[in-house]
């Protein structure tokens, strides 16, 4: 099914070229943008039942390395992504050290409280635009090249970060690591009793998960050749959890499906309906009280049916 | 001879309206928020802008319209994707919108680098009045600041002399309050910036009534504003102090401020009650299809259909050339709800300004209506920042 | 910064406190008892609103309107309770979360489809309108001094109920273990029910309380619905106790913080940065102190039971 959904996603562009719907390319890079954040979000929720609500944090200061580098004119991605990859390594060890000490609903609102001091902070930087946001002029380049120029290398740039992403997290899943942190999700305090500091593998699990947001994040801000607070408010966090649940959280492909499905659906019922949250808001409740497990859970289940039958 | 003149004229309208048949139909893509508290002056302009286009028979220019209308959510990364399918998938001529500057902000680029002309309707920012003006970009509103300054030159030609100011903590309050500023000289007794869509005014009320200054003056749009207009009137302030405002008390608004809005001041390019033929039809037309008081964003967003019509009657329809596409939006040949306006250099309008004052209308509806005239033919200071000529 | 002003914004702090306080009882009650995390409460706050308003179009009294509101909201939650929310109840939290947030969308837009999308108010009654003086040159709006009294007294009615009754008893012995309540053979269910309309209720009474003060617009109970998470989080889940105590201290940090953030930081910074930067800072003060709190108290100030 992985296998199948990378396929699926590889031949977007030249389809959409074909059926003179290029912007379809555009729309399934942005699905592909969340899907790698909820890929990060989904380590943490689906293995490590650490729910975090602050996740869009992640994602916005992606997003505004890209733009304030820009804005001082580097615009390398030699120096753009580890930037990007080091701040956010940065700011989750911080608050993953603190947040990491509670449970539960506790871990999922101190986490809120991290991000929307972040929201708060972008919100207050007067000379990177402040609330109303910075425009990127110029998109990554690599070595003084401007591989992104183009929207449909843009797509193919996303399409192997997403596709290197989910390889490490599917190695990391199933690494001693992965073990590890998988059990202490079960029952943290007999993992602990083997002798393992499960606060550590949490936080390196919650600095793994910042730094793909932040990826993302740098991904946006090319994309959208914009950046703005609004990519961290709490809404933004809530939407990349409900994604992950609306996917199938804990198989790393339901986030991705997840993420996808929920902007392809707001995207249809929108231009179906101005008042397309109406039917979008019902869909959730129905796709929870009959479908256990997401959209992975609902297409295991038809497969085992169509194997039977 | 009369009856042939008929005939020909008959004739005449015929053969025009086959030509303009064989056209293709017009593409114009609406990007507004209709989401969230603010979608109420989203509305607006979706009314605004369709209105035009069904009081002009449903064409502008002579050919049929298609208008897709997205919402923003005000999400500016929403915004540019929207606007990129509106420009990619729907190869649209003109996109008009949005309400909020952030969203300009954000889809200009797309917009414009996509071939397209953006129509602001509401927003117009002070980057893309001066050094970013951009030559497919025209506004049929204003510089976000002047009607900020329509207040700060009343508040110093009626000579006060201490006034408490306030806004939200976000780039345009911070532009509202230095906007008043460029022409109140007077003491400004307190410059208050509150978090953007902070509900709760009491802290502020409080500040207000121990300073006691002559008058307040206060940018907090939408659901802000009737929140503190409300607790202003209940905090017993509006006897003693004089109400001064920018985009907080509205025909959006008023709906629900009523009573306690009566008798505060605005600043404002219009008004529903503004004295010429061409706005009365609007305004009654309105009402009558909508149900309620056209605001600045509804005769905005028609002054933008009226534009696009007038331009493509002057280009024969055709849109491909966009130098002379440009040419004709920049003669701006219609009969403006404002009255007389014309475009500056940088595609800012240059109009007069208006202190307006809430009234209650005789059918019990609530509007704002001309007081006196601030500004005449006023042009934005950042013109001259602009290399267009 | 004169005493005057800073009573009055005690006063603000106490009853932006007291709003707090009758949306987070609910909350944290249905969390605590039902171990249900209802994200949808908050609508049912605007609910309470939107509803009120109708009801005085309809009347022309806000007593009336008062008791109508109340009633509706409290059928309205009894309702969304049957449909959906017991059919949550042996489930995750997680899908817990993401039904409340379809019921979120839902009610957001339904609300905008049948009411406008435009602001609403409702009127304050007429006896209880204008200010007094509470002390020489302290005007302060009576409205404000009902939401705060009346808010106090809901509080003490939730208090004898839960301390003095059967009924709070149950609710008492079902935050601590709920599994062992249902098998010493209490109806759970109704249990669950009453509890869960009780909290309804409360939060629409905190709508129509507030519909005067505020604009009624779709909405509205987002924002206010954090911010009663971080109450009953500070608090302690399952703690009526705690709810009081942190909604009120939420509503003084926050209100203090905005009106004095400037004046204090331009002790140590120059005008201009100090009003930049002190707006920011005030917005955050609540998230720092929940952040503060969990990190001294992973379980809040007065845990219900180990979580």
């Amino acid at each position: 099914m992985p296998l199948l959904l990378f396929i699926a996603l590889a031949v977007v562009p030249p389809l959409a070229s074909m059926a003179g719907q290029a912007h379809v390319t555009g729309l399934f890079a942005r699905g592909m943008i969340f899907a790698l954040a909820a890929l990060g979000l989904d380590l943490l929720v689906g293995y490590g039942a650490l729910v975090s609500f602050g996740h869009a944090a992640f994602v916005g200061l992606g997003a505004y390395t890209v733009a304030i580098l820009g804005a001082h004119g580097i615009h390398d991605a030699a120096v753009v992504v580890p930037v990007a990859v080091v701040a956010a390594a940065a700011f989750a060890a911080a608050t993953g050290a603190i947040s990491l000490r509670t449970r539960g609903v506790y871990f999922i609102m101190i986490t809120l409280a991290f991000g929307q001091m972040a929201f708060f902070t972008a919100s207050s930087l007067a000379p990177y635009g402040g609330d109303d946001g910075l425009t990127v002029s110029t998109r990554t380049t690599l070595f003084g090249y401007a591989p992104l120029g183009r929207d449909v290398a843009l797509y193919y740039v996303i399409f192997a970060v997403l596709a290197c992403a989910y390889g490490l997290m599917r190695f990391l899943v199933a690494s001693r690591f992965g073990r590890v942190f998988r059990a202490a999700k079960e029952n943290p305090v007999r993992v602990a009793a083997l002798g393992f500091d499960v606060y550590r593998f949490q936080l390196a699990a919650y600095m793994v998960s910042g730094v793909v947001g932040a990826l993302a994040g740098v991904l946006l801000a090319n994309a959208t050749e914009f950046v703005s607070p609004a990519y961290m408010s709490w809404r933004r966090s809530g939407e990349l959890i409900i994604m992950v649940l609306l996917g199938g959280m804990g198989s790393l492909h339901g986030a991705i499906i997840g993420a996808l499905a929920f902007l392809l659906l707001e995207e249809w019922l929108a231009g179906v309906t101005e008042h397309w949250k109406i039917i979008f808001g019902p869909l959730l409740v129905v796709v929870v009280l009959f479908a256990r497990g997401g959209l992975v859970g609902i297409g295991a289940a038809l497969a085992r049916r169509w194997w039977r039958g | 001879m009369k009856r042939l003149s008929t005939l020909l004229a008959v004739a005449a309208v015929t053969l025009s309206a086959s030509a303009a048949a064989a056209q293709e139909r017009l593409k114009i893509g609406l990007i507004t928020t209709l989401s969230g508290p603010p979608a109420a002056l989203g509305q607006q302009q979706r009314n605004g802008l369709q209105l035009a286009i069904k009081s002009l028979g449903g064409k502008l220019g002579g050919r049929e319209v298609d208008l897709i209308v997205q919402d923003d959510e005000l999400k500016p990364d929403v915004a540019v994707s929207k606007v990129k399918a509106f420009v990619e998938r729907d190869k649209v001529d003109f996109v008009v919108g949005p309400v909020f500057s952030n969203i300009l902000v954000a889809i200009m680029k797309p917009a414009t680098d996509g071939g397209a002309f953006l129509v602001s309707p509401n927003a117009g920012t002070s980057n893309f009045a001066g050094k970013d003006c951009n030559a497919n970009f025209f506004v049929t509103s204003y510089q976000n600041d002047q009607n900020h300054e329509v207040l700060g030159k009343y508040a110093q030609d009626k000579g006060m002399k201490k006034v408490f100011i306030m806004a939200p903590n976000y780039q345009a309050g911070k532009d509202s309050l230095s906007g008043f500023k460029r022409y109140f000289k007077g003491e400004v007794v307190d410059e208050v910036y509150v978090p953007l869509n902070q509900l709760d005014y009491s802290a502020e009320l409080a500040r207000i009534a121990a300073a006691q200054p002559e008058a307040v003056f206060v940018f907090l749009p939408g659901g802000m504003g009737v929140n503190f207009v409300k607790q202003f009137r209940q905090a017993g302030l509006a006897d003693k102090v004089t109400f001064l405002s920018a985009f907080t008390v509205d025909e959006s608004t008023l709906p629900a401020q009523q009573d306690a809005a009566l008798g505060f001041f605005g600043g404002a390019n219009w008004a529903p009650n503004l004295d010429n033929p061409q706005n009365k039809a609007f305004v009654a037309a309105y009402e009558k299809e909508y149900g309620h008081v056209p605001g600045s964003y509804a005769f905005q967003a028609y002054d933008a259909g009226q534009l696009i019509d007038a331009a493509l009657k002057a280009t024969g329809g055709k849109t491909d050339d966009k130098n002379a596409l440009r040419a004709a939006l920049m003669k701006a040949d219609f009969k403006s709800l404002r009255g007389a306006f014309r475009f500056n250099t940088n595609h800012y309008p240059i109009q007069d300004f208006y202190l307006v004052k809430v009234a209650k209308r005789p059918d019990g509806k609530y509007q704002t209506e001309i007081a006196q005239k601030v500004f005449e033919n006023y042009s934005d200071p950042h013109v001259k920042d602009c290399k267009m000529k | 910064m004169s005493t005057t002003l800073l009573i009055v914004q005690i006063l603000n702090g106490l009853q932006l406190g007291v709003l707090l306080f009758l949306i987070a009882a609910g909350l944290t009650l249905v969390f605590g008892v039902m171990d249900f995390i209802n994200l949808a409460h908050g609508v049912q706050y605007m609910l309470g609103a939107y509803l009120a308003v109708m009801f005085y179009g309809l009347t022309g009294s806000f007593v009336a309107a008062l008791v109508l509101a109340l009633l509706a909201s409290l059928g309205c939650g009894l309702l969304l309770e049957f449909v959906v929310f017991r059919h949550l109840y042996d489930r995750d939290h997680l899908d817990q979360v993401i039904a409340t947030f379809g019921i979120i969308l839902f009610l957001n837009q339904g609300v905008k489809l049948v009411w406008g999308a435009a602001p609403l108010s409702l009127p304050i009654p007429e006896a209880l309108s204008g200010s007094v003086v509470l002390m020489p040159g302290l005007l302060y709006p009576v409205w404000r001094i009902v939401i705060i009294a009346s808010g106090l007294a809901a509080g003490l009615v939730l208090y004898g109920l839960v301390a003095h009754t059967r009924i709070g008893m149950l609710v008492r012995a079902g935050a601590t273990n709920a599994t062992m309540v249902s098998a010493l053979g209490v109806d759970i269910r109704r249990l669950f029910m009453i509890v869960f309309g009780f909290g309804t209720m409360l939060a629409g009474f905190a709508g129509i309380m507030i519909a005067p003060i505020l604009s009624v617009e779709p909405g509205m109970g987002d924002t206010i619905l954090i911010l009663a998470f971080v109450v009953i989080v500070i608090g302690g889940i399952g703690s009526i106790r705690g709810a009081f105590i942190a909604a009120l201290l939420i509503g003084l940090v926050d209100t203090l913080g905005r009106s004095f953030a400037v004046d204090i930081l331009r002790l140590f910074l120059a005008p201009s940065p100090a009003r930049t930067v002190a707006p920011a800072l005030a917005s955050m003060l609540i998230y720092l102190l929940m952040a503060v709190v969990l990190f001294l108290r992973p379980s809040g100030l007065f845990p219900a039971r180990g979580r």
